[in-house]
Protein backbone atom coordinates (compact mmCIF):
# COMPACT_ATOMS: atom_id res chain seq x y z
CA UNK A 1 0.00 0.00 0.00
CA UNK A 2 2.74 2.82 -0.93
CA UNK A 3 2.01 5.09 -3.70
CA UNK A 4 4.15 4.51 -6.60
CA UNK A 5 7.30 6.94 -7.81
CA UNK A 6 6.35 10.53 -8.98
CA UNK A 7 8.33 13.93 -8.55
CA UNK A 8 7.51 15.92 -6.28
CA UNK A 9 7.21 20.12 -6.27
CA UNK A 10 6.17 22.37 -3.93
CA UNK A 11 5.26 26.13 -5.05
CA UNK A 12 5.00 28.73 -3.43
CA UNK A 13 3.67 31.20 -5.30
CA UNK A 14 -0.23 30.49 -7.54
CA UNK A 15 1.89 31.79 -10.64
CA UNK A 16 4.85 29.07 -9.89
CA UNK A 17 1.79 26.38 -9.02
CA UNK A 18 0.38 27.37 -12.67
CA UNK A 19 3.40 27.07 -14.47
CA UNK A 20 4.24 23.50 -13.50
CA UNK A 21 1.01 22.60 -13.89
CA UNK A 22 2.11 23.95 -17.61
CA UNK A 23 5.42 22.45 -18.06
CA UNK A 24 4.09 18.81 -16.99
CA UNK A 25 0.14 18.96 -18.41
CA UNK A 26 -1.62 15.77 -17.69
CA UNK A 27 1.71 13.82 -16.17
CA UNK A 28 0.73 16.12 -13.43
CA UNK A 29 -1.71 16.30 -10.37
CA UNK A 30 -2.32 18.81 -7.55
CA UNK A 31 -2.15 17.77 -4.42
CA UNK A 32 -4.57 19.39 -2.07
CA UNK A 33 -5.48 17.98 1.63
CA UNK A 34 -4.57 14.45 0.02
CA UNK A 35 -7.19 12.78 1.50
CA UNK A 36 -8.81 11.55 -1.53
CA UNK A 37 -5.41 11.54 -3.58
CA UNK A 38 -3.07 9.74 -1.16
CA UNK A 39 -5.89 7.19 -1.02
CA UNK A 40 -6.60 6.87 -4.60
CA UNK A 41 -2.27 6.48 -4.77
CA UNK A 42 -1.66 3.72 -2.18
CA UNK A 43 -4.58 2.11 -4.20
CA UNK A 44 -2.50 2.80 -7.43
CA UNK A 45 -5.80 4.04 -8.50
CA UNK A 46 -3.66 7.00 -9.53
CA UNK A 47 -0.49 6.87 -10.13
CA UNK A 48 1.06 10.49 -11.14
CA UNK A 49 4.20 10.81 -12.23
CA UNK A 50 4.45 14.72 -11.03
CA UNK A 51 2.75 15.88 -7.57
CA UNK A 52 2.64 19.99 -7.60
CA UNK A 53 1.90 20.19 -3.69
CA UNK A 54 -0.45 23.60 -3.34
CA UNK A 55 -0.63 23.57 0.98
CA UNK A 56 2.00 26.17 0.34
CA UNK A 57 -0.50 28.35 -0.85
CA UNK A 58 -1.93 29.39 2.23
CA UNK A 59 -3.31 33.00 0.59
CA UNK A 60 -5.82 30.17 -0.90
CA UNK A 61 -7.12 29.99 2.95
CA UNK A 62 -9.88 31.67 4.08
CA UNK A 63 -13.64 32.18 4.62
CA UNK A 64 -14.79 35.69 4.07
CA UNK A 65 -17.75 37.81 2.99
CA UNK A 66 -17.38 40.72 0.42
CA UNK A 67 -20.05 41.83 -2.24
CA UNK A 68 -22.61 40.21 -1.24
CA UNK A 69 -20.95 36.56 -1.05
CA UNK A 70 -19.39 34.25 0.84
CA UNK A 71 -15.71 33.33 -1.04
CA UNK A 72 -13.97 30.63 -0.10
CA UNK A 73 -10.43 30.10 -0.54
CA UNK A 74 -9.61 26.33 -2.35
CA UNK A 75 -7.33 25.50 0.17
CA UNK A 76 -9.49 25.84 3.15
CA UNK A 77 -9.76 23.21 5.45
CA UNK A 78 -13.07 21.59 6.17
CA UNK A 79 -12.12 22.25 10.22
CA UNK A 80 -11.69 25.98 9.34
CA UNK A 81 -15.56 25.83 7.75
CA UNK A 82 -16.99 23.86 10.87
CA UNK A 83 -15.21 26.70 13.13
CA UNK A 84 -15.91 29.62 11.09
CA UNK A 85 -18.65 31.89 12.77
CA UNK A 86 -19.57 33.63 9.70
CA UNK A 87 -20.48 30.12 8.50
CA UNK A 88 -22.36 29.29 11.37
CA UNK A 89 -24.60 32.48 11.55
CA UNK A 90 -25.43 32.87 8.38
CA UNK A 91 -24.58 29.66 6.19
CA UNK A 92 -26.53 26.62 7.71
CA UNK A 93 -26.82 24.39 4.97
CA UNK A 94 -22.95 24.79 4.07
CA UNK A 95 -22.42 24.90 8.28
CA UNK A 96 -24.18 21.55 8.26
CA UNK A 97 -22.49 20.12 5.89
CA UNK A 98 -19.02 20.71 6.93
CA UNK A 99 -19.33 19.17 10.20
CA UNK A 100 -20.52 15.81 8.41
CA UNK A 101 -18.04 15.55 6.08
CA UNK A 102 -16.08 12.42 6.47
CA UNK A 103 -14.18 12.85 10.31
CA UNK A 104 -12.64 15.22 12.76
CA UNK A 105 -8.46 14.08 11.53
CA UNK A 106 -9.67 14.07 7.91
CA UNK A 107 -10.95 17.15 7.86
CA UNK A 108 -8.10 18.75 9.57
CA UNK A 109 -6.04 18.43 6.48
CA UNK A 110 -9.39 18.31 3.89
CA UNK A 111 -9.97 21.53 1.29
CA UNK A 112 -13.40 22.66 0.36
CA UNK A 113 -11.59 23.12 -3.44
CA UNK A 114 -10.35 19.40 -2.94
CA UNK A 115 -13.80 18.00 -2.59
CA UNK A 116 -15.31 19.67 -5.34
CA UNK A 117 -12.41 19.30 -7.93
CA UNK A 118 -12.45 15.49 -7.04
CA UNK A 119 -16.23 15.57 -7.97
CA UNK A 120 -16.86 12.45 -6.72
CA UNK A 121 -20.58 12.28 -6.43
CA UNK A 122 -20.37 10.89 -2.70
CA UNK A 123 -18.78 13.88 -1.42
CA UNK A 124 -20.60 16.33 0.59
CA UNK A 125 -19.97 19.62 -0.96
CA UNK A 126 -20.63 19.42 -4.50
CA UNK A 127 -24.82 19.03 -3.42
CA UNK A 128 -24.50 21.81 -1.18
CA UNK A 129 -22.78 24.22 -3.82
CA UNK A 130 -25.60 23.23 -6.34
CA UNK A 131 -28.30 24.24 -4.13
CA UNK A 132 -26.14 27.76 -3.19
CA UNK A 133 -26.04 28.46 -6.89
CA UNK A 134 -22.23 28.93 -6.39
CA UNK A 135 -19.65 29.47 -8.60
CA UNK A 136 -16.26 28.17 -8.97
CA UNK A 137 -13.42 29.82 -9.53
CA UNK A 138 -10.22 28.94 -11.71
CA UNK A 139 -7.06 30.19 -12.51
CA UNK A 140 -5.66 29.40 -15.87
CA UNK A 141 -2.48 30.69 -18.14
CA UNK A 142 -4.96 32.84 -19.89
CA UNK A 143 -6.24 34.42 -16.47
CA UNK A 144 -8.93 33.81 -14.23
CA UNK A 145 -12.18 32.08 -15.51
CA UNK A 146 -15.91 31.61 -13.31
CA UNK A 147 -17.91 28.83 -13.95
CA UNK A 148 -21.75 28.47 -12.57
CA UNK A 149 -21.80 24.85 -10.63
CA UNK A 150 -24.77 24.34 -12.65
CA UNK A 151 -22.07 23.62 -15.82
CA UNK A 152 -19.21 22.26 -13.08
CA UNK A 153 -19.88 18.92 -12.95
CA UNK A 154 -19.80 17.09 -16.17
CA UNK A 155 -19.03 13.52 -14.99
CA UNK A 156 -18.22 10.72 -12.76
CA UNK A 157 -15.20 12.21 -11.24
CA UNK A 158 -14.84 14.89 -14.02
CA UNK A 159 -15.42 18.63 -14.12
CA UNK A 160 -15.19 21.73 -16.51
CA UNK A 161 -11.39 22.44 -14.96
CA UNK A 162 -8.99 22.39 -17.81
CA UNK A 163 -5.70 20.52 -16.81
CA UNK A 164 -3.76 23.81 -17.08
CA UNK A 165 -6.10 25.62 -14.61
CA UNK A 166 -6.31 25.03 -10.34
CA UNK A 167 -9.30 25.63 -8.72
CA UNK A 168 -8.84 29.14 -6.07
CA UNK A 169 -12.31 29.99 -4.85
CA UNK A 170 -15.57 29.00 -4.15
CA UNK A 171 -18.15 32.24 -4.07
CA UNK A 172 -21.59 31.78 -2.83
CA UNK A 173 -24.29 34.42 -2.76
CA UNK A 174 -25.30 35.51 0.68
CA UNK A 175 -28.78 34.43 1.23
CA UNK A 176 -31.37 37.42 1.27
CA UNK A 177 -34.30 37.56 3.62
CA UNK A 178 -36.62 35.10 4.64
CA UNK A 179 -34.04 32.33 3.36
CA UNK A 180 -33.34 29.01 4.80
CA UNK A 181 -30.99 26.17 3.82
CA UNK A 182 -30.24 22.71 5.44
CA UNK A 183 -28.31 19.85 5.11
CA UNK A 184 -29.48 16.19 6.02
CA UNK A 185 -27.26 12.89 5.28
CA UNK A 186 -27.71 9.77 6.31
CA UNK A 187 -24.43 7.60 6.53
CA UNK A 188 -23.76 3.93 8.23
CA UNK A 189 -21.26 4.91 10.47
CA UNK A 190 -19.38 8.63 10.84
CA UNK A 191 -17.33 9.19 8.46
CA UNK A 192 -18.74 7.26 5.76
CA UNK A 193 -20.28 8.29 2.79
CA UNK A 194 -23.74 9.54 2.51
CA UNK A 195 -26.53 6.60 1.72
CA UNK A 196 -28.52 9.56 0.59
CA UNK A 197 -27.96 13.10 1.60
CA UNK A 198 -29.85 16.71 0.52
CA UNK A 199 -29.01 19.94 0.38
CA UNK A 200 -32.02 22.44 0.63
CA UNK A 201 -31.88 26.24 0.28
CA UNK A 202 -34.91 28.30 -0.46
CA UNK A 203 -36.66 31.21 0.04
CA UNK A 204 -39.85 31.80 1.55
CA UNK A 205 -43.02 34.24 1.25
CA UNK A 206 -45.19 33.42 4.33
CA UNK A 207 -46.37 30.13 3.98
CA UNK A 208 -45.61 30.11 0.11
CA UNK A 209 -42.00 29.13 -1.30
CA UNK A 210 -40.57 31.43 -3.88
CA UNK A 211 -37.57 30.07 -4.88
CA UNK A 212 -35.42 26.62 -4.38
CA UNK A 213 -32.50 24.74 -4.95
CA UNK A 214 -31.99 21.06 -3.82
CA UNK A 215 -28.71 18.91 -4.25
CA UNK A 216 -28.46 15.32 -3.84
CA UNK A 217 -25.94 13.35 -2.81
CA UNK A 218 -24.60 9.93 -4.00
CA UNK A 219 -27.68 9.41 -5.49
CA UNK A 220 -25.98 9.80 -9.24
CA UNK A 221 -23.30 9.50 -11.17
CA UNK A 222 -22.70 13.00 -11.24
CA UNK A 223 -23.71 15.27 -8.81
CA UNK A 224 -26.92 15.93 -9.53
CA UNK A 225 -29.99 18.93 -8.70
CA UNK A 226 -33.73 17.43 -8.12
CA UNK A 227 -35.09 20.00 -10.54
CA UNK A 228 -38.51 18.15 -10.42
CA UNK A 229 -38.88 18.19 -6.57
CA UNK A 230 -38.00 22.33 -6.87
CA UNK A 231 -40.67 22.55 -9.28
CA UNK A 232 -43.40 20.89 -6.67
CA UNK A 233 -42.26 23.53 -4.13
CA UNK A 234 -41.75 27.17 -6.19
CA UNK A 235 -44.72 28.97 -5.73
CA UNK A 236 -46.76 26.18 -3.70
CA UNK A 237 -48.27 27.08 -0.51
CA UNK A 238 -46.46 24.29 1.87
CA UNK A 239 -48.09 21.93 3.18
CA UNK A 240 -47.30 18.35 4.17
CA UNK A 241 -49.32 17.39 0.68
CA UNK A 242 -46.03 19.47 -1.09
CA UNK A 243 -43.86 18.24 0.75
CA UNK A 244 -44.29 14.82 0.02
CA UNK A 245 -44.88 15.28 -3.69
CA UNK A 246 -41.01 17.12 -3.27
CA UNK A 247 -40.01 14.15 -1.78
CA UNK A 248 -41.46 11.82 -4.01
CA UNK A 249 -40.16 13.68 -6.89
CA UNK A 250 -36.87 13.32 -5.68
CA UNK A 251 -36.94 9.88 -5.16
CA UNK A 252 -38.09 9.64 -8.42
CA UNK A 253 -35.42 11.56 -10.39
CA UNK A 254 -32.40 10.40 -8.49
CA UNK A 255 -30.76 7.68 -9.73
CA UNK A 256 -28.57 5.55 -7.31
CA UNK A 257 -26.93 2.26 -7.43
CA UNK A 258 -27.47 -0.46 -5.51
CA UNK A 259 -24.03 -1.33 -3.17
CA UNK A 260 -22.81 -1.95 0.57
CA UNK A 261 -25.10 0.70 1.48
CA UNK A 262 -28.33 -0.13 0.02
CA UNK A 263 -30.52 -1.37 -2.38
CA UNK A 264 -31.73 0.56 -4.77
CA UNK A 265 -35.14 0.78 -3.67
CA UNK A 266 -34.00 1.77 0.34
CA UNK A 267 -32.23 4.69 -1.30
CA UNK A 268 -35.45 6.08 -3.04
CA UNK A 269 -37.26 5.67 0.13
CA UNK A 270 -34.84 7.26 2.15
CA UNK A 271 -34.39 10.24 -0.39
CA UNK A 272 -38.30 11.07 -0.28
CA UNK A 273 -38.14 10.64 3.59
CA UNK A 274 -35.05 13.13 4.04
CA UNK A 275 -36.12 15.49 1.21
CA UNK A 276 -38.96 15.91 3.58
CA UNK A 277 -37.29 16.44 5.91
CA UNK A 278 -34.16 18.88 5.10
CA UNK A 279 -37.16 20.65 3.42
CA UNK A 280 -38.70 21.19 7.13
CA UNK A 281 -35.50 22.44 8.66
CA UNK A 282 -34.63 24.98 5.95
CA UNK A 283 -38.75 26.43 5.88
CA UNK A 284 -38.06 26.66 9.86
CA UNK A 285 -34.76 28.55 9.32
CA UNK A 286 -36.46 30.70 6.54
CA UNK A 287 -39.18 31.54 9.29
CA UNK A 288 -37.26 32.01 12.13
CA UNK A 289 -34.34 34.32 10.03
CA UNK B 1 12.87 8.42 -8.24
CA UNK B 2 12.83 12.26 -6.56
CA UNK B 3 14.61 12.46 -2.84
CA UNK B 4 14.09 15.24 -0.86
CA UNK B 5 16.04 16.99 2.04
CA UNK B 6 13.69 18.06 4.68
CA UNK B 7 13.98 19.83 7.62
CA UNK B 8 11.08 19.52 10.45
CA UNK B 9 10.74 20.15 14.32
CA UNK B 10 9.54 16.60 15.77
CA UNK B 11 8.80 16.52 19.13
CA UNK B 12 10.37 19.68 19.85
CA UNK B 13 13.40 18.79 18.00
CA UNK B 14 15.05 20.67 14.38
CA UNK B 15 16.16 17.82 12.38
CA UNK B 16 17.03 17.23 8.66
CA UNK B 17 16.49 13.84 6.53
CA UNK B 18 16.64 12.69 3.56
CA UNK B 19 13.23 10.92 1.85
CA UNK B 20 12.05 9.87 -1.43
CA UNK B 21 8.43 11.81 -2.24
CA UNK B 22 6.50 8.82 -1.48
CA UNK B 23 7.29 7.63 2.12
CA UNK B 24 4.44 8.52 3.72
CA UNK B 25 4.85 10.40 7.14
CA UNK B 26 4.05 7.27 9.31
CA UNK B 27 6.37 5.15 7.80
CA UNK B 28 9.26 8.38 8.06
CA UNK B 29 7.93 8.37 12.16
CA UNK B 30 8.18 4.72 12.94
CA UNK B 31 11.12 3.37 10.19
CA UNK B 32 13.58 6.38 10.10
CA UNK B 33 13.21 7.92 13.42
CA UNK B 34 11.85 4.64 15.49
CA UNK B 35 9.32 6.42 17.01
CA UNK B 36 7.29 2.69 17.17
CA UNK B 37 4.62 4.40 19.23
CA UNK B 38 2.20 5.93 16.20
CA UNK B 39 0.83 2.22 14.90
CA UNK B 40 -0.75 1.54 11.39
CA UNK B 41 -4.13 0.34 12.02
CA UNK B 42 -5.72 -0.06 8.67
CA UNK B 43 -3.54 1.34 5.59
CA UNK B 44 -6.73 2.86 4.62
CA UNK B 45 -7.10 6.22 5.90
CA UNK B 46 -10.00 4.93 7.96
CA UNK B 47 -8.88 3.96 11.92
CA UNK B 48 -7.10 6.82 13.11
CA UNK B 49 -4.33 5.05 14.54
CA UNK B 50 -1.70 6.93 12.99
CA UNK B 51 -2.67 10.19 14.33
CA UNK B 52 0.32 12.52 15.46
CA UNK B 53 0.16 16.26 15.16
CA UNK B 54 1.35 18.55 12.19
CA UNK B 55 1.43 22.01 13.19
CA UNK B 56 -0.53 21.51 15.99
CA UNK B 57 -3.40 19.26 14.18
CA UNK B 58 -4.17 15.90 14.79
CA UNK B 59 -4.01 14.24 11.13
CA UNK B 60 -3.89 10.83 9.99
CA UNK B 61 0.23 10.59 9.27
CA UNK B 62 -0.21 7.54 6.88
CA UNK B 63 -2.38 10.07 4.39
CA UNK B 64 0.12 12.81 4.43
CA UNK B 65 3.77 12.27 2.52
CA UNK B 66 7.03 12.97 4.84
CA UNK B 67 7.89 15.60 2.48
CA UNK B 68 4.98 17.47 3.55
CA UNK B 69 6.03 17.94 6.69
CA UNK B 70 8.81 19.87 5.34
CA UNK B 71 9.38 23.10 7.70
CA UNK B 72 6.50 22.07 9.90
CA UNK B 73 6.36 20.22 13.35
CA UNK B 74 5.22 16.83 14.21
CA UNK B 75 4.39 15.61 17.20
CA UNK B 76 3.07 11.95 18.15
CA UNK B 77 2.47 9.87 21.53
CA UNK B 78 6.39 10.15 22.38
CA UNK B 79 6.62 13.84 22.93
CA UNK B 80 3.90 13.04 25.84
CA UNK B 81 6.05 11.84 28.62
CA UNK B 82 9.43 12.90 27.28
CA UNK B 83 10.16 14.11 31.31
CA UNK B 84 9.53 11.04 32.41
CA UNK B 85 6.20 12.02 33.59
CA UNK B 86 2.73 10.81 32.16
CA UNK B 87 0.99 12.90 30.52
CA UNK B 88 -3.04 13.73 32.15
CA UNK B 89 -4.00 11.92 29.05
CA UNK B 90 -1.86 8.66 29.77
CA UNK B 91 -2.63 8.98 33.62
CA UNK B 92 -6.53 9.21 32.55
CA UNK B 93 -6.10 6.30 30.18
CA UNK B 94 -4.19 4.49 33.46
CA UNK B 95 -6.63 5.16 35.88
CA UNK B 96 -9.71 4.81 34.15
CA UNK B 97 -8.85 2.10 32.13
CA UNK B 98 -9.73 3.86 28.99
CA UNK B 99 -7.25 0.97 27.06
CA UNK B 100 -7.30 -2.98 26.39
CA UNK B 101 -4.95 -4.37 24.03
CA UNK B 102 -3.94 -0.60 23.55
CA UNK B 103 -3.28 -0.65 19.62
CA UNK B 104 -5.61 2.25 19.16
CA UNK B 105 -4.71 4.05 22.14
CA UNK B 106 -1.59 6.45 20.45
CA UNK B 107 -4.02 7.84 18.22
CA UNK B 108 -6.89 8.37 20.56
CA UNK B 109 -4.52 10.56 22.88
CA UNK B 110 -3.70 12.51 20.05
CA UNK B 111 -6.49 13.27 19.06
CA UNK B 112 -7.80 14.06 22.87
CA UNK B 113 -4.81 16.52 22.65
CA UNK B 114 -5.80 17.74 20.15
CA UNK B 115 -9.45 18.43 21.08
CA UNK B 116 -8.24 19.89 24.69
CA UNK B 117 -6.49 22.37 23.64
CA UNK B 118 -8.74 23.59 21.23
CA UNK B 119 -11.69 23.39 24.48
CA UNK B 120 -10.40 22.75 27.62
CA UNK B 121 -13.93 21.54 28.92
CA UNK B 122 -15.56 19.55 26.52
CA UNK B 123 -18.90 18.20 26.94
CA UNK B 124 -18.97 13.86 26.94
CA UNK B 125 -21.20 14.94 23.05
CA UNK B 126 -17.92 16.94 22.35
CA UNK B 127 -15.18 13.98 23.18
CA UNK B 128 -16.97 11.76 21.55
CA UNK B 129 -17.09 13.80 18.49
CA UNK B 130 -13.34 14.41 18.48
CA UNK B 131 -12.41 10.87 18.34
CA UNK B 132 -14.93 9.70 15.82
CA UNK B 133 -12.25 9.47 14.02
CA UNK B 134 -10.47 6.91 15.70
CA UNK B 135 -11.93 3.74 15.79
CA UNK B 136 -11.33 0.96 19.24
CA UNK B 137 -12.09 -2.64 18.77
CA UNK B 138 -12.13 -3.38 22.43
CA UNK B 139 -13.18 -0.91 25.26
CA UNK B 140 -16.66 -0.14 23.91
CA UNK B 141 -15.69 3.72 24.00
CA UNK B 142 -16.90 3.97 27.32
CA UNK B 143 -13.52 4.04 29.23
CA UNK B 144 -11.90 5.95 26.91
CA UNK B 145 -14.24 8.99 27.18
CA UNK B 146 -13.89 8.84 31.10
CA UNK B 147 -10.28 9.01 30.48
CA UNK B 148 -10.68 11.97 28.44
CA UNK B 149 -12.85 13.54 31.20
CA UNK B 150 -10.22 12.81 33.69
CA UNK B 151 -7.26 14.45 31.77
CA UNK B 152 -9.70 17.57 31.20
CA UNK B 153 -10.50 17.85 34.52
CA UNK B 154 -6.45 17.67 35.48
CA UNK B 155 -5.23 19.75 33.15
CA UNK B 156 -7.92 22.28 34.21
CA UNK B 157 -6.58 22.32 37.90
CA UNK B 158 -3.17 23.23 36.78
CA UNK B 159 -4.22 26.24 34.63
CA UNK B 160 -7.78 26.80 35.47
CA UNK B 161 -9.78 28.17 32.30
CA UNK B 162 -10.52 32.34 32.20
C1 LIG C 1 -12.02 8.15 5.65
C2 LIG C 1 -12.50 9.23 4.73
C3 LIG C 1 -13.84 9.59 4.75
C4 LIG C 1 -14.32 10.59 3.92
N1 LIG C 1 -15.62 10.92 4.01
C5 LIG C 1 -16.10 11.95 3.27
C6 LIG C 1 -17.44 12.37 3.38
O1 LIG C 1 -18.23 11.81 4.15
N2 LIG C 1 -17.86 13.40 2.60
C7 LIG C 1 -17.03 14.05 1.75
O2 LIG C 1 -17.45 14.99 1.09
N3 LIG C 1 -15.75 13.67 1.62
C8 LIG C 1 -15.27 12.65 2.35
N4 LIG C 1 -13.96 12.28 2.23
C9 LIG C 1 -13.16 12.91 1.20
C10 LIG C 1 -12.45 14.12 1.73
O3 LIG C 1 -13.36 15.15 2.06
C11 LIG C 1 -11.45 14.56 0.67
O4 LIG C 1 -10.49 15.21 1.34
C12 LIG C 1 -11.93 15.41 -0.46
O5 LIG C 1 -12.76 14.65 -1.30
C13 LIG C 1 -10.77 15.89 -1.34
O6 LIG C 1 -10.18 17.00 -0.78
P1 LIG C 1 -8.61 17.08 -0.58
O7 LIG C 1 -8.31 18.49 -0.24
O8 LIG C 1 -8.17 16.04 0.33
O9 LIG C 1 -8.11 16.84 -2.09
P2 LIG C 1 -6.97 15.90 -2.69
O10 LIG C 1 -7.15 14.51 -2.25
O11 LIG C 1 -5.66 16.53 -2.48
O12 LIG C 1 -7.34 16.06 -4.25
C14 LIG C 1 -8.48 15.43 -4.82
C15 LIG C 1 -8.49 15.70 -6.33
O13 LIG C 1 -8.76 17.06 -6.63
C16 LIG C 1 -7.69 17.68 -7.32
N5 LIG C 1 -7.54 19.03 -6.74
C17 LIG C 1 -7.49 19.31 -5.42
N6 LIG C 1 -7.45 20.64 -5.21
C18 LIG C 1 -7.48 21.21 -6.45
C19 LIG C 1 -7.46 22.57 -6.89
N7 LIG C 1 -7.43 23.59 -6.02
N8 LIG C 1 -7.51 22.80 -8.23
C20 LIG C 1 -7.56 21.77 -9.10
N9 LIG C 1 -7.57 20.46 -8.74
C21 LIG C 1 -7.52 20.19 -7.43
C22 LIG C 1 -6.50 16.78 -7.08
O14 LIG C 1 -5.57 16.86 -8.14
C23 LIG C 1 -7.14 15.41 -6.99
O15 LIG C 1 -7.38 14.91 -8.27
C24 LIG C 1 -13.44 11.26 3.03
C25 LIG C 1 -12.09 10.91 3.01
C26 LIG C 1 -11.62 9.90 3.84
C27 LIG C 1 -10.17 9.54 3.78
S1 LIG D 1 -3.39 3.62 9.69
FE1 LIG D 1 -3.83 5.70 9.27
S2 LIG D 1 -5.97 5.78 9.50
FE2 LIG D 1 -5.56 3.68 9.86
S1 LIG E 1 -7.87 -0.79 23.22
FE1 LIG E 1 -7.77 -2.29 21.67
S2 LIG E 1 -8.30 -1.17 19.92
FE2 LIG E 1 -8.69 0.23 21.47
Amino acid sequence: MIPGEFDYYSPTTLDEALSLLQEHGDDAKILAGGQSLIPAMRYRLAVPEVLIDINNLTELEYVREDNGHLTIGAMTRESDLEESTLVKEKYHLLADTAEVIADPLVRNMATVGGNLAHSDPANDHPATMLAYNAKIIALGPAGTRVIPIDDFFTGLFENALEENEILTQIRLPRPGPNSGGAYIKVERKVGDYAISAIAVQLTMDGDTCTAARIGLTNLSPTPMRAKNAEQALIGQVITPDVLEAAGQAAAAECNPSADLRGSVDYKRDLTRVLTKRALTKAIERAKGA
Amino acid sequence: MSKHTITLTVNGQEQTHEVDARLLLVHFIRENLNLTGTHIGCDSTSCGACTVHLNGRAVKSCTVFAVQANGKSVETIEALAAAGNLHPLQEGFWEKHGLQCGYCTPGMIMSAKDLLEKNPDPTEEEIRWAISGNLCRCTGYNKIVEAIQYAAEKLREKEPVA
